[in-house]
């Protein structure tokens, strides 16, 4: 490096004019001064630094794929700022690298979970179905023995592999069962106390009460293989040889119950296992559904009809917001700019106050004021208004924080944009003798609306999706007594994170195709807008 | 007939002063007292000492700071408080140096693939990140399992998390704006040997500072706001931001703890609130040129 360094400089002394562009830390055109290289090695030896800490635990995971993808990206990034060409690369590639990775990524993500099927019951693959399956149906093999059980290890107590130390009760022999299988330990290598717990073993570590329960899901999972079955632990002091009830028979790809006899039939379309009566098990796999997530929101009676009462709402919802923001901002900008008129430095920054209170917060104090019994609404009208509980009081509800939270900002355009419209104009209309309505009407407002429509477009967009608008407010509800899944106030984004995180279990397919229709119905209808507002044009 | 009422209106001494701005005055107020009422009523509702919904009311009976020594003696209110900052403008200056730089890109330098990078900006803009919010749970639950450092419950994941939508959402903003600058000025700057590097941190940035004022601010505005994602990648009372954390505590006990969740309020608006008064001047220009409050 240093003797790039030198060279660069002496030929920047010697022949200013002939500077090539070269590969490496100098400057693209060959020349550096001690400052900015030190920059220059200290950003990219934290790049290395970075990429190295991240590499541990993918080596560790042998996650090769993730690796490689590390290694190419930290390539091109040393390339990118070594190299003397791609000048806007080095502006745009961190920015690009992180809307990769936590955008564009996610987004494709989304978009094929849409074509599967996964959620709770359908997470893992076939093979992991069958084991959750037939783990959960193990039952104590009849007969046979329960044994009493130490827990140890040959390593370290915190995390070294368990051993079960057992002692069956009939005959006093000790065995030492590992994941391998069950081995008789010789009876002078063991101490055990008289109800035949082992309490020394040579060459074990026997884990204490505490350090047992540090560990006890992983004990729970923990199997030593028998010829009937395997031996399961039974709290931290029994073992029993168990063997699954309902097992995986390849040769008809079913499920069998070895003591009622039912049988469940794999189903690859649907990736669970099916009776003859059409009852599915609850542990299915994930598998492709192809269209199946959409087509339902169109066939299936139930989905539709609360989909399209969502959807209706939802552009209800986002359009009545941009028109009575719109239209209240534009009303009390109209009044207030007026020359002349005192005030309105003080009424300008006290009426955008709302606009910098942290909204989140202002939406739950707007939903408590809506509190039927202690609200501050219902106590100063002196109504009793159950506001939330019925879908018209809601939905006005909404809309009316929502009025609150917008008009300002709506205030705040329209006023700039009143004042940039030249005076001349309106003066002309009125001299012309048309009327201050009519004047307002055909000159006025046409060019607010040519100056606004882009945001109110934006505006628009933003409301589809105004999760907290509806969340925190109303949480969607009402909810009809029948569907506790899709309520009068809910909007798409609402109805998705239900679908996803609610309680009634997680359907992460269904969830993202809801979510791919919201992005179809917000990008057609901004592309619409910004094409008659030929904003996409003005790219150059 | 016609005519004389022309002349009234337009605005000569026969109007009456109610004519001419009282009523302005009128609307004036009542835009006011809806502006401001539910900012009144929380903070009658952070001072009044018996803390419960039902006895807020707009003018407290009784003031008292005991909400706001409950509130940082009973709540992690104050870790929750610092990570918002934390949170709000580490995500903020970075995801506006990231954007400022691409724009910079876009807006003077001429390359192959730049007008599909434009365009493709002005589309994934319209896929907002929470949309993805499923993928983006799965995903990060794998990174949890790699880098627990930067996983879920962790501050360092919401900021690379929000650092993704930077270049969707504030790029356009600022190209828009860097191509106001005139292109002499670095073209004069080149020809004294300016490299690009001292062109764009020495020439442009300081010259786009009130952009730069405008989306930084929004951005921190937009980051103590987000409310979606936030709640679900951080459930741990500890690595909660204030907007979840205070969700929390009403979320439950609903008119016992209104007291208390208005003075987290309160407090949480200061920095915003200060913040916008500081840069008013800015702002009003930024939002006319299109930036929009999440």
């Amino acid at each position: 490096m240093s003797d790039t360094t030198e060279i660069s400089e002496e030929r920047a002394s010697h022949e200013p004019g002939h500077r090539r562009p070269r590969f490496g830390l100098s400057g693209g055109d060959g020349t550096v001064t001690t400052g900015r290289l030190v920059i220059r090695i200290t950003v990219l030896g934290v790049a290395a630094a970075l990429a190295l800490w991240a590499a541990f635990p993918l080596v560790d995971q042998g996650n090769w794929i993730g690796l490689g993808i590390l290694v190419a990206v930290t390539a091109l990034l040393f390339y990118i700022y070594l190299s003397p060409r791609a000048i806007p690369a080095k502006y745009l590639i961190p920015g690009t690298l992180f809307l990769i990775a936590f955008q564009v990524v996610p987004v494709i993500y989304t978009v094929t979970t849409a074509f599967t099927n996964f959620g709770d019951g359908h997470r893992g693959t076939k093979q992991e179905a069958i084991t959750a399956i037939q783990d959960a149906s193990v039952r104590q093999v009849p007969g046979s023995t329960v044994y009493v059980l130490s827990i140890a290890t040959t390593g370290d107590p915190a995390s070294g592999d368990l051993v079960f130390l057992l002692t069956d009760p009939g005959t006093d022999a000790f065995f030492a069962g590992t994941a391998g299988g069950l081995r008789e330990l010789p009876a002078g290598a063991v101490q055990a106390d008289p109800a035949g717990k082992i309490q020394q073993a040579q060459g074990y570590t026997i884990l204490t009460i505490g350090q047992a329960a540090a560990r006890s899901p992983e004990i729970a999972a923990f199997k030593v293989p028998t010829q009937a079955g395997a031996l399961y632990s039974q709290g931290l002091s029994r073992a029993f040889e168990g063997a699954p009830q309902q097992t995986y028979e390849a040769g008809c790809d079913c499920i069998r119950d070895a003591v009622s006899g039912r049988t469940w039939t794999a189903d690859e379309s649907d990736g669970s296992f099916v009776d003859q009566q059409g009852q599915r098990l609850a542990q299915g796999w994930k598998v492709n559904v192809g269209l199946r997530n959409f087509t339902d929101v169109v066939t299936d009676q139930e989905i539709r009809s609360s989909f399209l009462k969502m959807l209706l709402w939802n552009f209800v919802f986002a359009g009545g917001t941009v028109l009575i923001t719109f239209a209240l901002g534009l009303v009390v900008a109209i009044t207030l700019n007026r020359p002349g008129m005192r005030g309105q430095r003080v009424y300008r920054s006290l009426i955008i106050l709302p606009y910098a209170m942290p909204a989140v917060v202002m939406l739950l104090v707007w939903r408590d004021m809506f509190n039927t019994e202690f609200g501050l609404i219902n106590r100063m009208t002196g109504l009793e208004v159950n506001w939330f509980g019925t879908p018209p009081t809601a939905q006005i509800a909404v809309l009316l924080v929502q009025l609150w939270l917008g008009y300002n900002y709506m205030f705040l355009v329209c006023t700039g944009a009143l004042q940039s419209i030249p005076a001349d104009l309106t003066e002309a209309a009125s001299i012309d003798g048309a009327r201050p309505l009519y004047a307002f009407r055909t000159v006025t407002f046409p060019l607010l609306l040519i100056a606004l429509a882009p945001l109110l477009i934006s505006s628009f967009a933003f409301n589809f999706n105004n999760f907290a608008g509806i969340y925190l407010v109303s949480g969607g509800g009402p909810f009809p007594p029948d569907n506790p899944n899709a309520g009068a106030t809910d909007i798409l984004i609402t109805y998705t994170y239900r679908l996803a995180f609610g309680g009634a279990g997680a359907q992460y397919g269904f969830a993202a195709a809801v979510s791919v229709f919201i992005f179809v119905i917000v990008a057609t209808v901004s592309i619409i807008g910004f094409r008659r507002t030929r904003s996409l044009e003005e790219i150059n | 007939m016609t005519a004389t009422n022309e002349v009234v209106r337009l605005g000569s001494a026969k109007g009456g002063w109610f004519r001419q701005f009282g009523w302005r005055h009128l609307v004036g107020l009542l835009a006011l007292a809806f502006s401001l009422f539910p900012i009144l009523f929380v903070i009658s509702a952070s001072l009044n000492p018996l803390g419960t919904l039902s006895s807020s009311t707009l003018i407290p009976p009784d003031t008292g700071l005991e909400n706001f020594t409950k509130l940082f003696g009973t709540t992690s209110f104050s870790r929750w408080f610092l990570n918002t900052l934390l949170i709000g403008v580490l995500s903020a200056v970075l995801s506006m140096f990231i954007s400022a730089a691409a724009a910079f890109a876009f807006s003077r330098h001429r390359f192959k693939g730049r007008r599909i990078g434009l365009v493709s900006l002005l589309l994934v803009q319209m896929f907002p990140q929470f949309l993805a919010i499923v993928a983006l749970y799965l995903i990060f639950a794998e990174i949890t399992d790699l880098y627990p450092a930067i996983g879920l419950n962790t501050a360092w994941g919401l900021i690379l998390l929000y650092l993704g939508g930077a270049l969707g959402v504030n790029t356009w903003l600022m190209k828009g704006f860097f191509d106001t600058i005139p292109k002499d000025l670095d073209e004069s700057a080149k020809v004294d040997g300016a490299t690009h590097s001292q062109i764009f941190f020495g020439i442009i940035l300081p010259l786009v500072v009130p952009i730069l004022a405008v989306t930084g601010l929004l951005g921190f505005i937009n980051t103590v706001n987000e409310f979606l994602i936030a709640s679900v990648f951080l459930t741990d009372d500890s690595s909660k931001t204030a907007a979840v954390g205070l969700y929390g505590l009403i979320s439950g006990e609903r008119n016992a703890n209104f007291g208390v969740f208005s003075a987290g309020a309160v407090i949480l608006a200061i920095p915003t609130v200060v913040l916008f008064q500081f840069l008013q001047r800015y702002i009003v220009g930024g939002l006319t040129s299109g930036a929009v409050k999440g």
